[in-house]
C-alpha cells in the first residue's frame, strides 16, 4: 500500500500538539492527584517535628512504621505499628469487621433488587424505555445527603413508616434511630443501589438477543436460559457493578453518621475520619487509608484481569 | 412429543416473549421506593409545624416566613451560593481540561503514553475517602501556601480575578481543585468513548485538503465532539453538586460549607423543616440543569436528534 507509508503525514502533523494537548491535565492530575495519594504515605511513614505535630517524611529510605504502643504508659503507637495495634485492641477490628458484614450484606441486596430492575429495562423497556432510564437516573441527580435526610425523615418514632407499620400487629411503634445496624444497612443498599444499577444495565443492554432465541429454540425453559445463557454472559456486568458499589460503600463514614450515630455500628470510614481531622492520631489515619486504598487496589487488580481475561476470551 | 406441541400452542397464543409481569411489578416498586421518600422530603418542606415527620398542613413558613427559613437565615443562602459556585467553576475548568486530555491521549503515540493512561486511570477506581484524605493532607502538609482558604485569600490581591472572588464567593480553592480532581478522569471516559468512534479518516481527509491538525482538531473533530462534552459538562456539574466527602474534608469553616456539607451537619444537630427546603431548593436547581441540559442539545440540532443523547450517553457510561 504505498499510498498508506505515512511518511508525508507524520511529517507534516507536529508531534508536540497531542502532547502538548494532553499536557495540562496530565500536570494537574500529577500535582493534585499523584503527589497528594503520596503524600499520605509520607505521613503514615513520616515523623514528629519538635513541636509534636505529625510531619510527612518524603524519603522512603527515612520512613518509619510508627511509634511502639507502650501501654504500661498509656502511651498509643501510631502510624502503621498504631494500625496493626489496634486491629488488637478493638479500635480498628471491629470497625473494619462490620465494614465488611455490612457491605457484604448490602451488595447482596443491591445484586436481588438490581438485577431484575436492569433486566427488565435492558430487555422489556420497549416504548418506555426512555421513561424508565430517566427514572433510573434520577437518584443521580438528587444529593445523596438528601436521600438520606429523607429516610431519616420516615424513619422518625412519628414518622410515616411507623404510620403504616402501626396496622401491622407487632411491627407498631418500633424505634428504628437507635444507633442499630439495621437502618445503616437499608441506608447503603438505598444510597448504592442505583450506582449498582447502571453498570448491569449496560451489560444487559448490549446481550445478544439472538443467543437467548437460540437457547429458547433448543428448548430450555425460562430457569435454564436464565442461569446458562443470561447469568453468565452479564458475569461481568455484575462484577462492575459489584466494584463501582463496593468501593464507596467501604470508605463510606456519612451514612453512618447521619442514620446510625453510635458506637456499635462504626465503620472504618468512620475511624480513618476521626484519626485523620486529630493533629495527634494523623500518622495512624493516614496509614489506615494506606491499608484500606491497598485493599481496594487488590480488588480492582483482580476486577482488571478478570475483566481482560474475558476480553480475550470474547475474541 | 406431547410437551413440545405444548409449548408451541403455548407460543402462539401469547407470544414467543411473555411480557414479564413479575419483572415489571419489581421494577416498579423498586422505582416508587426510590424516589417516594425524596417527595415526602419535599413535601415537608412546607409543613406548618417544627416537625419533620408529622405533617402538621400546609404552609410557606419554612421558604420565607420564619427567621430560620430559606429566605431569611443568611446562612442558608450563603451555602446555596457555595454549592452553585462551586459546580459551575468545576464544570468550567474540568471539561475543558479533560477534553484536551483525552484528545491527547487517544492521538499521542510517544513514549509516556501509557503512565499519563494509567494516571488518567486510577482516579476512576479511587475511593472518594481516600481522594478526600489525600488532598486534605496535601493542602495541610504540602501545599501549605494554598491551604484550606477561601479563593479570596489565594487571589484576592489580583485585579479582576480578586474582585470575581470576593463576589463569587467562600468557598475553598482546595474544594475547587478536589472536586475538579473527582471528575476530570470521568470527563475524559466519555470523551474518549466518543472519539473512538469517530473513524480517523475525517480528520486525515480534512489535513488532505490542506488544513492544519490544528484546523482539523477546530473544524471536524471539535464539532463531532459536542455530545459527548455536553455530557461531560453534565456530569461534572451533577457530580460537584452531588459530592459531600472532598467538600466535607476541604471545609475552611461554617462559610465555606456546601448544601451536602450542610445537610449532614444539619441532621446531626437540630433540624428543622427549613433543612429539607433547602434540599429541595437544590433539587430544583439540578432539574433545572438536567432539563436544560436535555433540551438545549435538542434545540441546536432542531428535533433531527434522538432523544436525550447526554443522557444515553451517561447512561452507558462503562468503567
Amino acid at each position: 500500500m504505498p499510498e498508506r507509508t505515512g511518511g508525508r503525514r507524520t511529517a507534516r502533523r507536529p508531534r508536540a500538539l497531542w502532547p502538548a494537548l494532553a499536557g495540562p491535565g496530565v500536570a494537574w492530575l500529577v500535582v493534585f492527584f499523584a503527589v497528594p495519594l503520596y503524600a499520605v504515605l509520607a505521613v503514615a511513614c513520616g515523623r514528629d517535628d519538635a513541636a509534636g505535630d505529625p510531619q510527612p517524611v518524603w524519603n522512603p529510605l527515612r520512613w518509619s512504621l510508627g511509634r511502639r504502643a507502650v501501654p504500661e504508659l498509656g502511651v498509643p503507637g501510631d502510624g502503621f505499628r498504631g494500625v496493626w495495634a489496634g486491629l488488637g485492641d478493638g479500635t480498628f477490628g471491629p470497625p473494619a469487621l462490620r465494614t465488611f458484614v455490612y457491605v457484604g450484606i448490602a451488595l447482596a441486596a443491591c445484586c436481588l433488587i438490581g438485577y431484575p430492575v436492569a433486566y427488565y429495562v435492558a430487555r422489556h423497556g420497549g416504548r418506555r424505555k426512555g421513561l424508565l432510564l430517566g427514572l433510573l437516573l434520577a437518584p443521580f441527580w438528587i444529593s445523596y445527603l438528601m436521600r438520606m435526610l429523607a429516610w431519616v425523615n420516615l424513619l422518625q418514632p412519628d414518622g410515616y413508616v411507623n404510620d403504616v407499620l402501626d396496622a401491622v400487629p407487632g411491627l407498631s411503634g418500633r424505634t428504628w434511630l437507635d444507633g442499630g445496624p439495621v437502618p445503616l444497612v437499608l441506608g447503603l443498599i438505598y444510597g448504592y443501589v442505583p450506582f449498582f444499577i447502571l453498570p448491569l444495565y449496560a451489560a444487559l443492554d448490549r446481550l445478544d438477543v439472538r443467543l437467548l432465541e437460540a437457547s429458547r429454540d433448543l428448548h430450555a425453559g425460562a430457569v435454564r436460559t436464565f442461569l446458562h445463557v443470561t447469568l453468565p454472559l452479564s458475569r461481568q456486568g455484575l462484577l462492575a457493578a459489584a466494584v463501582i458499589t463496593a468501593l464507596p460503600m467501604f470508605g463510606d463514614y456519612y451514612t453512618h453518621d447521619l442514620v446510625s450515630p453510635s458506637n456499635r455500628t462504626t465503620m472504618i470510614g468512620n475511624q480513618i475520619e476521626a484519626f485523620l481531622r486529630q493533629g495527634s492520631g494523623q500518622r495512624t489515619g493516614a496509614a489506615m487509608v494506606v491499608v484500606l486504598a491497598a485493599f481496594l487496589a487488590v480488588l480492582m487488580v483482580y476486577y482488571l484481569v478478570s475483566t481482560n481475561a474475558a476480553a480475550r476470551e470474547a475474541r | 412429543m406431547s410437551t413440545r406441541v405444548g409449548r408451541r400452542r403455548w407460543d402462539r397464543v401469547v407470544g414467543p416473549w411473555r411480557h414479564p409481569w413479575g419483572l415489571a411489578a419489581v421494577t416498579w416498586i423498586y422505582i416508587l421506593w426510590a424516589l417516594l421518600p425524596v417527595l415526602v422530603a419535599v413535601q415537608f418542606s412546607f409543613n406548618a409545624g417544627r416537625s419533620r415527620s408529622n405533617w402538621q398542613g400546609f404552609s410557606l413558613r419554612w421558604w420565607t416566613g420564619d427567621v430560620s427559613s430559606l429566605m431569611r437565615d443568611p446562612q442558608l443562602w450563603v451555602t446555596m451560593r457555595n454549592s452553585v459556585v462551586l459546580a459551575v467553576l468545576t464544570m468550567l475548568i474540568t471539561t475543558p481540561l479533560g477534553v484536551a486530555l483525552a484528545v491527547g491521549l487517544t492521538r499521542w503515540r510517544g513514549p509516556g503514553r501509557g503512565p499519563a493512561n494509567l494516571l488518567m486511570l486510577v482516579p476512576l477506581v479511587t475511593p472518594e475517602l481516600v481522594l478526600g484524605s489525600a488532598l486534605f493532607l496535601a493542602f495541610t502538609r504540602v501545599y501549605e501556601t494554598v491551604g484550606i482558604r477561601p479563593v479570596a485569600a489565594l487571589v484576592g490581591g489580583l485585579p479582576v480575578l480578586g474582585g470575581l472572588a470576593e463576589r463569587v464567593g467562600t468557598i475553598t480553592t482546595a474544594q475547587i481543585v478536589g472536586h475538579v480532581t473527582l471528575n476530570l478522569s470521568y470527563v475524559v471516559v466519555i470523551v474518549r468513548g466518543r472519539l473512538l468512534s469517530i473513524p480517523a479518516q475525517l480528520e486525515e481527509a480534512a489535513q488532505d485538503l490542506g488544513a492544519t491538525p490544528g484546523q482539523a482538531l477546530r473544524t471536524v473533530l471539535v464539532p463531532l465532539l459536542g455530545p459527548a462534552v455536553f455530557a461531560g459538562l453534565m456530569i461534572a456539574f451533577a457530580t460537584s453538586i452531588d459530592d459531600f466527602v472532598i467538600s466535607a474534608f476541604l471545609l475552611a469553616d461554617a462559610t465555606s460549607e456546601t448544601v451536602p456539607v450542610r445537610i449532614y451537619g444539619g441532621v446531626r444537630t437540630a433540624p428543622t423543616p427549613a433543612l429539607n427546603a433547602l434540599a429541595t431548593a437544590m433539587l430544583a436547581l439540578s432539574l433545572l440543569a438536567i432539563t436544560l441540559a436535555i433540551a438545549v442539545p435538542r434545540l441546536l440540532r432542531r428535533g433531527e436528534a434522538k432523544t436525550a443523547d447526554a443522557v444515553t450517553e451517561f447512561a452507558s457510561l462503562d468503567l
